[in-house]
């Protein structure tokens, strides 16, 4: 247990390096600093004494390592265009984003899972055909246009639900949250039905290739053999076996529904990390979108280190024993 | 001496063999594939010779006075632009013409770049193995940490950091294809390796090695040819992906410039007037983007199910 | 004496992209309370299927297209899947060749034992941890209290394959399939299994259908034998006569091949070509091909069962062979 959790989490460990070299690269590398602090008027002097102050003269492993102490730190920079430190700009847009990639996930989940065991054990019948050539369309629809749609059909025609922004937001110490008032709740569900709608159509289809597997394996002939219904062998004895591969895959999605985030953002001027980030590409903002990357994958490892040590709990057999794991 | 080693086919004979396979013949029997298919082709003819089908030229200074024209069967709709004009009076249908083919080129050459940089590395990782595989790999690992939108995203903006918003307007379509096919590399090589340690043991491999015929010619003319089925599924698929790409990302307006439109672009600009009515300067670039990418992902699906016949029924 | 099983005419197809192949053809089988029949033959034979016809396993593209199968007098070929359900597991218990894929990997021994017991009777959870116990003593595990709660790979291959047959025959079947259940295992380990299966069967007055290619473990084990030929019967009857003094072409000549410590022979004789694939088994007896003894008649029509004593033998040289 010891050497396989220590192995992940060197692994982790490296992979943030490396990110964080690359983020770091972008602010050595792409574009000039200096320029952007004090612009074309300071004199050559001036950014020779900036860049002093600043370490831009020091070696490069000096300015890594100092790079990284400051990251560890929370101190991520200054924006180019807002001249806010990064960190602020972070703390301020972090609620909206995790809380619609949490409603995202959660009706991915809540939906994919069950679809995707439907589709299994029926999987001759019209409604599983139905379902699956609907995830297939779901697949080829930009996720943009499925929100324009949404918004054309809820917000512009019906008026149902707003098309645009949190709502009112309530604070709760530090986080700003849209979970308390009407208005927050009906302005997430656009766009997290958004969002969802292809992280949906991918568990589908991997629950139900998963499901299929398991179902020919003869562990669960046996089942059969000793007597247990179709039931206690789709739920009691296949269902466990699919979830296992399956809460990996779903594990690392959600990873990247917080990138895919930024596209749900700017269709529905959504204020939050995507938008924020989506701004800083168009005018070049190089600390935020090198904050975004170190952010992102942070997020990303960190799920993926959840999810190994989840898979240990769940399968047996990494628990040691005298079998070894196949 | 080589060819005898490694199965190699002839031009000729791989037709005449591919119409009496198996593929073929389960193609034929796939009225979802067939129609898929003939969709594409059809898009990408119109798309191909846009000069020649599109009834207006969009690049030519349009008249103002035709402006936000519905569709002819609305009311207030003309003959002369079938599906309506948009806010500068440019025929919608012909710049849906020479959208899709921006956006067909942008994606072919995307799923290009990433198929050649993809199986090139996956190739040489699966083959010597050792340090070179361990980077090659640990590279894709770390770039797989990152969805490709993301990471299309940042080959973006650190190119405009590099060089300016200005000059990065008309650098657009090479950046984009750039983009594009530098996220999507990954899967290519993953599985190319994953292939690559399976041919490196067998005889052909190991007859060719003793002869002392260079890696290279080992690698791409007898290893590679062997391996080539699930690079074809994946492009495919990769073409629908790479098409939705470049549309989401000219959507979030770090593609193409609206004067040189892709659908991307068109859905962005009809996008402003969707609340105030004018449907169809959004509408039917969308519905053509989602048909264009769903043909291919149905017949990509279908050609994966036709050459893995595990998953089949 | 009545038959527990009785199989009348059998035969299967299977629906294939080619059309409808036969897979077994007018198997006629039955099986005496507290009796070990074994069905031997190659790969293909069709001794797994004949089995898989009896507890309604079959393979999705196959079905039993003629005949019926009866248990205790009663059909249970037509029965409902619903139906059969309660057959399996209660009646009829089966084991399968490869203990390491038997079990679901996901549970404990204790869990699926107890699911077993549940999916047939309604039984507390303190009664069903109980009788898991006396389960897993009785097919002898070792400190089996301490078991109960482990994973299967954290038993041996023998081991688990004893945990198979202690879920197996959980609720006391009087029909016990054992599909190869030895195969998979190390040979020092076989006949250990084998003499449990035999003192079950004994203890319980189960009767036991034995699926094997061994003639060993038909030797050990069973009382009487049915050999397998392309989806036809070539030979049954009891194990001594028929491995003594087997009747049919094919019985001998799958006896020739097996090498023995009193006849020292330079090479094995074997059995000239193949068993023919499902698609192309020749016209008349499907031996023919093969067969030492091949006349014009056995091209031409297929051969009825010969008694000789307590033997049916399907060939047309019975009499003459057996003498």
């Amino acid at each position: 247990m010891l050497r396989y959790t220590l192995r992940r989490v060197l692994q982790a460990i490296f992979v943030m390096l490396s990110v964080g070299f690359i983020s770091f690269s972008m602010f050595t590398f792409v574009g000039d600093p200096i320029l952007h602090m004090i612009g074309t008027e300071g004199t050559a002097a001036d950014r020779e004494a900036l860049r002093n102050a600043l370490g831009l003269n020091d070696p490069l492993i000096v300015q890594y390592v100092s790079f990284l102490g400051k990251m560890l730190t929370g101190d991520f920079g200054i924006s180019y265009r807002l001249s806010m430190p990064v960190s602020d700009l972070i703390v301020e847009r972090l609620p909206a984003t995790l809380e619609l990639a949490a409603c995202a996930i959660a009706l991915s989940i809540i939906i994919g899972i069950p679809l995707g065991i439907f589709t299994a054990i029926r999987r001759k019948s019209w409604v599983s055909q139905g379902i699956l050539m609907g995830s297939l369309v779901g697949v080829s629809l930009p996720t943009f246009v499925i929100g324009m749609f949404l918004i054309l059909i809820f917000s512009v025609n019906l008026g149902w639900l707003p098309a645009f922004g949190r709502g009112e937001t309530a604070m709760v110490g530090n986080w700003s949250t849209g979970f308390l008032t009407t208005s927050g709740l009906r302005s997430l569900i656009l766009p997290s039905i958004m969002l969802a709608f292809f992280q949906t159509t991918l568990i589908i289809r991997l629950v139900r290739a998963e499901m299929l597997e398991v179902l020919e394996q003869e562990y669960i002939r046996f089942a059969r053999a000793r007597g247990l219904s179709d039931r206690v062998i789709w739920f009691g004895e296949a269902l466990k076996n699919t979830l296992v591969p399956v809460m990996t895959i779903v594990g690392l999605q959600m990873g990247s529904v917080i990138a895919f985030s930024i596209i749900t953002e700017t269709v529905f001027q959504w204020p939050g990390l995507g938008l924020l980030f989506i701004q800083a590409v168009e005018n070049a903002d190089i600390p935020v979108l090198a904050t975004y990357l170190v952010l992102v994958s942070a997020f990303f490892v960190g799920l993926n280190l959840l999810v190994d040590l989840l898979y240990y709990l769940v399968d047996p057999r990494l628990r040691g024993g005298q079998g070894a794991p196949k | 001496m080589s060819d005898a080693t490694s199965p190699r086919r002839g031009p000729a004979a791989a037709l005449s063999r591919f119409f009496d396979g198996d593929l073929w013949y389960n193609f034929r029997t796939s009225p979802l594939a067939v129609i898929a298919a003939i969709i594409f082709f059809g898009l990408s003819l119109a798309a191909i010779f846009a000069q020649f089908v599109a009834p207006h030229n969009p690049f030519l200074a349009p008249d103002l006075m035709d402006g936000m024209m519905p569709p002819m069967w609305e009311s207030g709709g003309s003959q002369t632009f079938l599906l309506g004009t948009d806010d500068q009076g440019r025929d919608v249908l012909s710049l849906i013409l020479h959208g899709m083919q921006v956006s067909l080129f942008v994606g072919l050459a995307a799923v290009l770049l990433s198929v050649v940089l993809g199986v090139t590395l996956g190739l040489i990782a699966g083959f010597f193995g050792g340090v070179v595989d361990a980077v090659i790999m640990r590279i894709a690992d770390i770039q797989l940490s990152f969805p490709n939108i993301l990471v299309a995203l940042l080959i973006d903006g650190m190119v405009s950091a590099s060089f300016g918003r200005a000059t990065q307007a008309a650098l657009a379509l090479p950046v984009l294809v750039l983009a594009i096919g530098l996220s999507d590399w990954v899967q290519y090589a993953r599985t190319v390796r994953a292939s690559t340690l399976v041919e490196r043991r067998r005889e052909y491999v190991q007859a060719a090695r003793i002869m002392h015929i260079p890696s290279v010619i080992i690698l791409f003319r007898h290893i590679l040819p062997n391996i080539m089925g699930p690079v074809v599924v994946i492009g495919t698929l990769g073409l629908a992906h790479a098409i939705i790409a470049e549309a989401t990302l000219s959507f979030l307006g770090v593609g193409l410039p609206p004067t040189q439109p892709s659908l991307g672009t068109l859905i962005r600009t009809g996008n402003d007037y969707l609340f105030s009515g004018e449907w169809w300067m959004t509408v039917f670039p969308a519905v053509t983007l989602v048909l264009l990418s769903l043909s291919v992902n149905v017949f990509g699906d279908w050609l994966r199910d036709a050459l893995n016949p595990r998953i089949g029924k | 004496m009545s038959a527990l099983l009785e199989i009348r005419n059998l035969s299967a197809t299977f629906a294939t992209r080619r059309g409808i192949v036969s897979a077994l053809s007018n198997i006629d089988l039955s099986l005496a309370p507290g009796e070990i029949l074994a069905l031997v033959g190659e790969s293909g034979a069709g001794k797994s299927l004949a089995s898989s016809c009896i507890n309604g396993l079959l393979p999705r593209n196959c079905r039993i297209s003629e005949g019926e199968v009866l248990l205790e007098g009663q059909r249970i070929d037509n029965l409902s899947n619903k139906q059969m359900e309660k057959i399996r597991g209660a009646q009829i218990g089966t084991i399968f060749q490869d203990p390491l894929t038997s079990l679901n990997p996901l549970y404990t021994v204790c869990q699926q034992i107890t699911r077993t017991l549940r999916a047939h009777r309604y039984i507390s959870d303190a009664d069903a941890q109980k009788r898991a116990l006396e389960l897993l003593e009785e097919v002898g595990i070792p400190g089996a209290a301490q078991r109960l709660h482990a994973y299967p790979h954290e038993f041996s291959g023998g081991m688990r394959q004893r945990v198979v047959i202690a879920m197996a025959l959980a609720l006391r079947p009087k029909l016990i399939i054992a599909d190869e259940p030895t195969t998979a295992l190390d040979v020092s380990i076989q006949a250990q299994i084998l003499e449990l299966l035999r003192r079950l069967s004994k203890d319980h007055g189960a009767s036991v259908i034995l699926v094997t290619h061994d003639m060993g473990v038909v030797a050990e084990t069973a009382d009487r034998v049915a050999v397998l030929y392309a989806g036809r019967i070539a030979e049954t009857g009891p194990v001594a006569d028929v491995l003594l003094r087997p009747a049919h072409p094919y019985t001998q000549g799958l006896l020739g091949s097996i090498p023995s410590m009193e006849r020292k022979l330079a090479r094995l004789p074997q059995i000239p070509g193949s068993m023919p694939g499902l698609t192309a088994i020749p016209q008349g007896c499907a031996f023919n091909p093969r067969c030492p003894r091949t006349a014009d008649v056995c091209r031409q029509v297929r051969p009825e069962a010969h008694l000789a004593g307590a033997r049916r033998v399907f060939c047309h040289f019975a009499e003459e062979l057996a003498s």
